[in-house]
């Protein structure tokens, strides 16, 4: 659906996107995540059709973007980084308006404004005009603009950023409807954990470069090649860590401070043998669990960049 | 059908939430209004008729490139106008679309003397259908003219202050006050380079019968400045929106 290929922009003697390509299929959702002037909106800006790149491809649905651009828009529904609306219009004129740039007929777009502000829950905004809209608000409303025409292909730049969790996950859950619809979604974030939740793949993306890119648990396999499990003992007891390397043979253990053994090991730890040992010679076990590298390790130890750069949301947030 | 539906609705919209906001109709009523009331204490036997053609010129001029320096950079400025430049219609008639509602705007303006100088002197013999058109083809130019300051500016600060660099020259040169025939000789292949001398010429021929050149000319040179224009506009918007 998407492929591009070779993809370069200087501003200056800024390398904003330096030789970028990647493919998405038909009714994925494929995210770049980055830190801030990685690249993010720069490469959006050109597959839209918004910026010409000094040199590239770019395919959409077949369509050469640089030759087409205007037969490639027309199948591709946009969300800015800012939501960009236009300020004295209330909602349902703001979805009108842009329903009639797609050439929508009138009865045609009032009905989708309307479906639309419903779906969104801003049917209650009345006469509101766009610039009274809260931050949330005016994001749903410029996610909706984007789909008002139904495009096969949708582009949200940081579609998340800058609201609160409910709104966000209300974001994430329609992106998702979207995809089970069969629409194919490239977003960019900086968050870890949305990347994490609603892409099917991701690239890391980093001074305008593709750094890794792959599914989830590909480019977790990219950094760990060792298994790790973490033993949670009760309180202070004199662990004899050589003992148990030589009884595993190939195992690296450590006592943290807490007391609790990390055993790793470039085979699996075969978990009943460990716990019958330290069983027998009078460690208590509470707990035993595999360690997994998050997204976040994968993520700094691929791009060298420490991900305090990219933001975290909604730490104490829901898991979903 | 489909670019009709988008050009429309931008024209829509913009007369909507620009051109009928009471700020910019009493402007566009109130600005010709005063400058005829000045025109005429100046000079009280006067003949209105005489200062018509420079009040009308004057008025598309200054109601079309202050609405399209004002509209095209406010939007820039706020990003909406990202969607036009996305959205699957051609350059061309996004750029039409934007400057119909400001040609309209400036038609506007063109009556507001016209309606004035009615209740003081006998207007049956205009040709109104002629005087329709090169108003229409005055405001085109004017607009196209706003829209290259436009292009040209970042805020709308600049784009005021870079269209007052044009027109008030503009007002001289152009005959609207002074004749032509009058302005030093250095000056005046100046004036034959801007469309607004054979606007005005036009419609001094139509209101007074005192033009100095031919009407089929005047009209030509109008169709021709206009497609220029245009031209060049879209060129510098591709260059400069499209980066
Ligand atoms: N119009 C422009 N002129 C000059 N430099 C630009 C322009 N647009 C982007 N850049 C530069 O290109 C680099 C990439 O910017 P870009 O906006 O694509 O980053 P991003 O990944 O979207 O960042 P953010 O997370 O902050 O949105 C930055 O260094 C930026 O300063
Ligand atoms: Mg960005």
């Amino acid at each position: 659906m998407i492929s591009v290929t070779g993809l370069t922009k200087t501003y200056g003697s800024v390398c904003a996107v330096n030789n970028i390509s990647f493919e998405v299929a038909k009714g994925e959702i494929f995210g770049f995540l980055g830190p801030n002037g990685a690249g993010k909106t720069s490469t959006i800006n050109i597959m839209t059709g918004l910026s010409r790149p000094d040199a590239g491809e770019i395919e959409l649905a077949g369509i050469d973007v640089r030759r087409q651009p205007k037969k490639a828009q027309a199948i591709m529904g946009i969300v800015p980084d800012e939501s960009n609306l236009y300020n004295e219009m209330d909602g349902f004129d703001n979805l009108c308006f842009c329903a009639a740039l797609y050439g929508m007929p009138k009865s045609e777009r009032e009905g989708k404004a309307r479906r639309l502000l419903e779906q969104f829950r801003l049917d209650d905004t009345g006469k509101r005009p766009f610039k009274a809209f809260s931050k949330g608000m005016r994001r749903r409303l410029t996610i909706a603009a984007a789909l008002i025409h139904s495009p096969q292909l949708l582009f949200l730049d940081e579609p998340t950023t800058g609201i609160d969790v409910e709104s966000s996950r209300q974001i994430r859950d329609l992106i998702r409807e979207l995809k089970r619809q069969g629409t194919t979604i490239f977003l960019t974030t900086h968050y870890i954990e949305e990347a994490e939740r609603i892409c099917d793949r991701i690239a890391f993306i980093a001074r305008g470069q593709i750094v890794a890119a792959g599914t989830l648990p590909e480019l977790m396999a990219s950094v760990s090649h060792q298994h790790a499990i973490r033993f949670v003992t009760a309180g202070s007891t004199n662990t004899p860590a050589a003992e148990l390397e030589s009884q595993f043979p190939g195992s690296q253990v450590s006592i943290q401070a807490d007391h609790s053994i990390v055993m790793t090991s470039k085979q699996r730890i075969p978990l009943l043998p460990v716990m019958k040992f330290l069983h027998n010679i009078g460690v208590e076990v509470h707990e035993a669990r595999e360690l997994t590298p998050s997204l976040e390790d994968v993520f700094v130890k691929l791009t060298g960049i420490q991900s305090s750069a990219l933001t975290e949301p909604e730490r104490k947030g829901s898991t979903r | 059908m489909k670019s009709w539906i988008a050009f429309w609705n931008i024209l829509k919209k913009d007369v909507r939430n620009y051109y009928l906001k009471p700020p910019n109709i009493s402007w566009g009523i109130i600005f010709p209004l005063s400058w005829t009331l000045m025109q005429l204490i100046r000079s009280p036997d006067g003949n209105i008729l005489e200062l018509l053609p420079g009040l009308i010129a004057m008025s598309i001029l200054f109601g079309t490139t202050s609405m399209l320096a004002v509209t095209i950079t406010f939007e820039r400025s706020g990003r909406s106008f990202e969607r036009l430049l996305l959205a699957p219609i051609h350059l061309s008639t996004m750029v039409l679309a934007k400057i119909a509602g400001t040609i309209l705007f400036g038609t506007f303006n063109a009556f507001v003397p016209v309606i004035f100088a009615a209740l003081f002197a006998d207007l049956r013999a205009v040709n109104w259908g002629a005087l329709l058109l090169t108003i229409l083809l005055i405001a085109l130019t004017s607009a196209l003219t706003g829209l290259l300051i436009a292009v040209s500016a970042e805020q709308v600060f600049e784009a005021q202050t870079l269209a007052n660099f044009f027109r008030f020259p503009m007002l001289f040169l152009c005959g609207l006050f002074v004749p032509i025939a009058r302005l030093p000789l250095l000056l005046r292949p100046l004036s034959y380079c801007l469309p607004l001398s054979y606007g005005t010429d036009l419609l001094k021929g139509l209101l007074t019968r005192q033009n100095s050149l031919s009407p089929a000319l005047c009209f030509g040179m109008l169709l021709f400045f206009a497609a220029t224009l245009f031209l060049i506009c879209r060129h510098r918007i591709q260059q400069k929106w499209i980066l």
